[in-house]
């Protein structure tokens, strides 16, 4: 990025009219995918001194325990629905959790699912890393996901969703092809590196579970509603150039007992719908830049 | 500010927990929980009877529902007091109607104050738990060992004095605890805990103390969290318990025992207009095949010998 600019330079303005057409496999319309967050949380990780781990002094016992109900309770549950409905995961992986609880992590695997990095904890933020700091946590996120899983990881959520200014170029020269962490489109876009080639991964924090419940306050029917409404109209866009739907998770929320129906609701009806390519990030950003090498350059 | 190298050393990165209170464990590989009566799913419901003094304090933090205004807060004041005098009576009424026995988890001050709604709450064959003197006994880091132990003393204490009954479960007010607690409460004697919000079943603890059960109470469910912090209606709070049943109930069949817990607040649920919606919740859970009602107590009975 241009570092101190008000302008990022991170990619080129290109209206959302008249794009050409993005083509997915035997004709769908939308791509959607599926990303749970298996993430391990700290109880007592150390101070960075730009972001608090937890709100209350540590320990922070429902912060942290509530979080900790994704590996014991959470993960099995939603893995299920998912694996039931025909949805591969794209994992944002906290990847100390190959270390802390295995089981999750080759669970998920042995599922067919892919996995990408959001970082070593998230408790650790990249705020206020050097170069040095940051490589080491790139490294070792490669070196970690290859040892447990044997995949070479494609793409990068930053921990907590914290940046440094030089997070992407460092990830492109590592030979990662997307990034979760630009919203500003529905389809996938070329952004500006340093060297190598990177595309944004439309996410989405308007439809993740954690906004859904605690930013937009939702009941889990209303969620399930707002999923199905983010389904139904990116579906029918697609038509005209193909669309991409994320639905990022955390088994901590989706996975309670009082929102797991409705949102297996949500995985049947994208399902039985018919325009819905149902894939993981990687599969996505793979046929992006098989097929549209041209329109994955070009920026800023 | 950049960072200290030793933000990139990971002291606790093995398999296993970053810390030693319990193991990781999957809820759906152990041996299945069998209930008493080969019941499916127990709902277990903690009412919490709290009493806000209208001078607060804010060490080590000042507690959820408290004082808001400059004093004197007579909006805040009266309207917890109202679940102590009012909504409660409409709970317990609404229990008596289904046959529920409940644990009531009663400040320990409230209890010597109100002694007739301790009676009452007794009498009608519900447990007494403790959870702390009064709503300005909050426990956080920071808060002394030596006080936070007279804290838990002069709690139990309390409550045996005026249920007649030593309790023999704890919750801590906002669940907030110290690393102290588990230890401490394990050391005062009493069976279990509710604080830990990371299983929908009871599991051991182990501290320096010796062993404590923590039995989860879920606070997604909480009349506080549905009610309150994310505003939604009554009617809605009764759909998603009675999702939560559903999805329970149905786990049960496969996977053994399973546990529906509401944590209920007199002041929130006990209000006039709130209170059909919960009737027809307890009407609707007591008809379910294979539901029963039970107390923390009698919950931490029917698992301890089936834990390893």
């Amino acid at each position: 990025m241009r570092e101190g600019e008000a302008d990022p330079g991170l990619y080129d303005y290109r209206p959302y009219r008249d794009r050409p057409r993005i083509e997915w496999p035997d004709g769908k319309t939308v791509a959607v995918w599926v990303s749970p967050n298996l993430e391990f949380y700290e109880l007592d990780p150390p101070a960075n001194p730009h972001r608090k781990s937890w709100a209350k002094p540590h320990p922070d016992v429902v912060g942290y325990a509530h979080r900790d109900y994704a590996n014991r309770v959470g993960h099995w549950r939603m893995a299920d629905v998912m694996s039931k409905h025909g949805f591969p995961g794209s994992v944002s992986l906290s990847v100390a959790l190959c270390q802390h609880v295995p089981d999750v992590v080759a669970d998920a695997n042995a599922r067919g699912w892919e996995f990408f990095s959001h970082g070593i904890y998230n408790t650790r933020y990249s705020y206020g890393m050097d170069e040095a700091q940051e490589r080491a946590i790139i490294e070792d996120s490669i070196r970690t996901v290859r040892d447990a899983t044997g995949q070479t990881i494609k793409g990068w959520l930053a921990p907590a969703l914290t940046h440094t200014t030089r997070t992407l170029d460092l990830i492109a020269e590592y030979g990662l092809s997307y990034t979760c962490d630009l919203y500003h489109d529905d389809q996938p876009m070329p952004v500006a590196t340093r060297a190598g080639q990177l595309i944004s991964m439309p996410y989405s924090l308007e439809v993740n579970d954690h906004y859904g419940f605690f930013i937009y306050n939702m009941s889990p029917r209303e969620y399930a509603r707002t999923l199905i409404e983010q389904y139904e109209r990116l579906a029918a866009e697609g038509a005209q150039s193909g669309t991409v739907m994320c639905i990022p998770l955390h088994s901590y929320l989706i996975g309670q007992p009082h929102r797991i129906g409705p949102f297996e609701d949500v995985l049947r009806h994208i399902a039985a719908d018919g325009r819905a390519w149902i894939t993981r990030s990687g599969d996505i950003a793979d046929h992006f830049l098989t097929h549209y090498p041209e329109r994955a350059r070009g920026a800023a | 500010m950049t960072l200290d190298p030793s933000y990139l050393d990971y002291a606790h990165r093995r398999q296993g927990m970053d810390h030693d209170l319990y193991p990781w464990s999957n809820l759906f590989a152990r041996e299945p929980i069998a209930w008493p009566e080969n019941r499916q799913v127990l709902t277990w419901i903690v009412i919490d009877l709290e009493w806000f003094p209208i001078t607060p304090s804010d060490t080590p933090f000042r507690a959820p529902g408290h004082m808001q205004t400059a004093y004197p807060d007579y909006r805040h004041y009266t309207s917890r007091d109202y679940g102590n005098r009012v909504g409660i009576y409409r709970l317990l009424d609404a229990l008596a109607k289904v046959g529920a026995k409940v644990s009531v988890a009663a400040n320990a001050t409230l209890a010597a104050r109100y002694p007739a709604l301790i009676a009452d709450v007794v009498a009608a064959g519900h447990e007494i738990i403790a959870h702390s003197t009064d709503m300005n006994g909050t426990i956080a880091s920071g808060l002394p060992e030596d006080e936070e132990r007279a804290l838990i003393a002069e709690s139990l204490d309390g409550i045996a004095q005026a249920a007649g009954t030593r309790p023999t479960g704890w919750l801590s007010i906002a669940r907030s605890q110290s690393f102290n607690t588990p230890a401490l409460l394990a050391q005062a004697g009493l069976t279990y805990m509710c604080d830990w919000v990371n299983d929908d079943l009871p599991y051991r603890m182990t501290t320096p103390s010796g062993p404590i059960l923590n039995l989860p109470l879920n606070h997604e469910l909480s009349d506080r969290q549905i009610l309150n912090v994310q505003q939604q209606s009554m009617a809605s709070y009764r759909q998603q318990m009675q999702d939560a049943y559903a999805w329970l109930s149905n786990e049960a069949k496969t996977h053994g025992g399973r546990m529906l817990t509401l944590n209920l607040t007199p002041y929130i649920t006990g209000l006039p207009y709130r209170m059909a919606e919960f009737e027809r919740l307890l009407g609707w859970l007591a008809e379910q095949a294979g539901h029963g009602f039970a107390t923390g107590a009698q919950i931490a009975a029917a698992v301890a010998p089936q834990l390893d």
